[in-house]
């Protein structure tokens, strides 16, 4: 056998290739400081930089603010997890509604429409205080005082369980029809066929778009200190008010995105999976 | 070879008729198949027979028309639909294998969800079937990693683990390059020599002079003509079915 060498057409390509890879990156490090330089002079040159420091970003408060802020986001976990899982289900049966085809089930596809364009068209806040506030209002004595991160939790798998239902339905809809007739025509009724071979499928594709909704929810949790509980940023706002400094904000934030970093990756990584898996060849 | 049973048709189909809104695609067609028989359908495209196949199969609403399976009429009002159509298989052009199912839980799913068989003996009849295609070994494999040959062999096997009592092929070679094509006749072929009835669509000519036992011509909707393999090829009578040979041989 031939020892195969690589030919002088193919070095000279490489050789190339490499150069123009050098300088690409040698651009972006060189373009990426010159902006941050540029951002960050802009930024302690303005008149009220000096002030601003010390009412954001003070340490001696951040180190004081900390311990009931983390202990706030504990209940925005708890909040989160009772909430992702209370969408998921509501959702799931929302798509599954839209996609009924029985002319007998139509009031329960155009109910779970309905439900849909309103909780989507209606902003967060309002259907927060919509409930928060509304359904404590009813004085209905067999409830009680109800706490209000539930009423929080509520009002998050409203809203969100209308956003997720629609993610759900594109990936039903995904589904090559085909794939539904062959379960049909292996004697699979219209449930078996939708449950084990449409869902699994649909369900797999939607993965990075509901993660993405779920990072929405991460943050979107916080809101429910408007209600009255103590959670992250209501914590910080007691802090606030205590040194009269902006900073527990800061920390609030900052514990929210460290949550968020987690799933991002991972949407991303599942995304670029995905694609990869869809893709061929190099990428143009 | 297994003999066809003469004494009583397999399937009945009287007067089919299909409509798609204003457009007829099946304008009255009669089918009789015998136990152990291959039917051979042809025609151009749009001649209606993939639409034959579906009503046959209750996957398409007749607008029109009777069929009988075993002389149980099942296209009466209220029968349960999903029981005969897993006594009667159907393979498409596409395999339509399901994607997020390897090839053994492709051919398991409906021995276990229709015919309720226990997991042990679905995955008997299944690696059973694998074997005879020759696909054992690939048996955890997903679909999309198999040859489209491989791929509507194991769709046909999925159909036939069922052991249903007429077998329908839409064209499931018409995808693929003649060497894959080959392997799915010669699967095609196996099933005839044990017995399976089977009405298939298909483009192979060749094929069905080879190995159908009745040839029917489909013609805008209508049979323009029909007749025993050997002799329909020999000697076509209608005008159209002339034109139509002489288009494609």
């Amino acid at each position: 056998m031939s020892q195969s060498t690589t030919s002088e057409a193919q070095l000279a390509r490489e050789t190339w290739r490499v150069s123009r890879k050098r300088r690409s990156t040698l651009t972006a490090i060189v373009s990426t400081l010159v902006f941050a330089v540029v951002a960050w002079l802009l930024l302690v040159n303005t008149p009220g930089w000096s002030r601003v420091q010390t009412s954001f970003f003070d340490w001696d408060t951040a180190v004081k603010a900390f311990p009931r802020v983390l202990d706030g986001l504990w209940l925005n976990l708890r909040v989160l997890v009772f909430a992702s899982i209370s969408v998921l289900i509501v959702a799931l049966l929302l798509a599954l509604a839209t996609t009924l085809r029985n002319p007998a089930l139509t009031p329960i596809r155009l109910l779970a429409k309905g439900y849909i364009d309103l909780f989507r068209g209606t902003p967060l806040i309002i259907t927060l205080y919509l409930v928060g506030f509304g359904i404590p209002g009813l004085r209905i004595e067999a409830f009680g005082r109800i706490a209000p991160e539930i009423l929080g939790t509520i009002a998050l798998t409203l809203t969100y369980s209308a956003y997720v239902a629609e993610v759900f339905r594109a990936g039903i809809e995904s589904i090559h029809p085909s794939q539904r007739l062959a379960a049909r025509s292996l004697g699979l009724s219209y449930s078996q066929s939708v449950r084990l071979v449409v869902l699994p499928q649909a369900v797999r594709k939607v993965v990075p778009p509901l993660m993405n909704d779920f990072v929405a929810l991460q943050k979107d949790v916080g809101l429910i200190s408007v209600l009255g509980a103590v959670d992250a940023v209501r914590g910080a706002q007691i802090e606030v008010a205590h040194f009269a400094n902006f900073t527990p904000y800061i920390v609030a934030g900052l514990f929210f995105v460290i949550l968020a970093i987690p799933t991002v990756r991972l949407t991303d990584w599942l995304a670029a999976r995905m694609a990869k898996r869809e893709q061929m060849g190099t990428v143009l | 070879m297994t003999e066809i049973d003469w004494s009583k048709p397999r399937l009945l189909a009287k007067n089919i008729r299909k409509n798609f809104d204003e457009r007829q695609v099946l304008k009255g067609v009669d089918l009789e198949v015998y136990p152990g028989q291959i039917v051979a359908l042809i025609g151009s495209s749009g001649s209606g027979k993939s639409t034959m196949l579906r009503c046959l199969n209750l996957v398409e609403e007749l607008s029109d028309g009777q069929i009988w399976l075993d002389g149980d009429e099942i296209s009466r009002p209220g029968i349960n639909d999903d029981e005969v159509r897993a006594n009667i298989g159907l393979v498409f052009q596409s395999y339509n294998l399901f994607a997020h199912l390897s090839i053994l839980d492709n051919v398991k799913l409906a021995l276990k969800v229709v015919q309720k068989k226990s997991d042990k003996e679905a995955t008997e009849i299944a690696l059973g079937w694998l074997d005879r295609i020759g696909l054992a070994d690939k048996a955890n494999q997903y679909p999309d990693k198999l040859s489209g040959g491989q791929q509507q062999r194991t769709a046909i096997v999925r159909a036939v683990a069922l052991n249903p009592k007429l077998l329908l092929l839409d064209e499931v070679t018409s995808a693929l390059d003649p060497e894959l094509s080959g392997e799915v006749l010669e699967l095609i072929r196996d099933l005839k020599n044990s017995g399976t009835t089977i009405v298939m669509a298909t483009h192979e000519l060749s094929f069905a002079r080879e190995v159908a036992d009745w040839v029917i011509f489909l013609d805008q909707g209508v049979i323009a003509e029909e007749g025993e393999a050997a002799d329909f090829f020999a000697n076509p009578k209608n005008a159209r079915t002339k034109e139509f040979l002489a288009r494609v041989i």
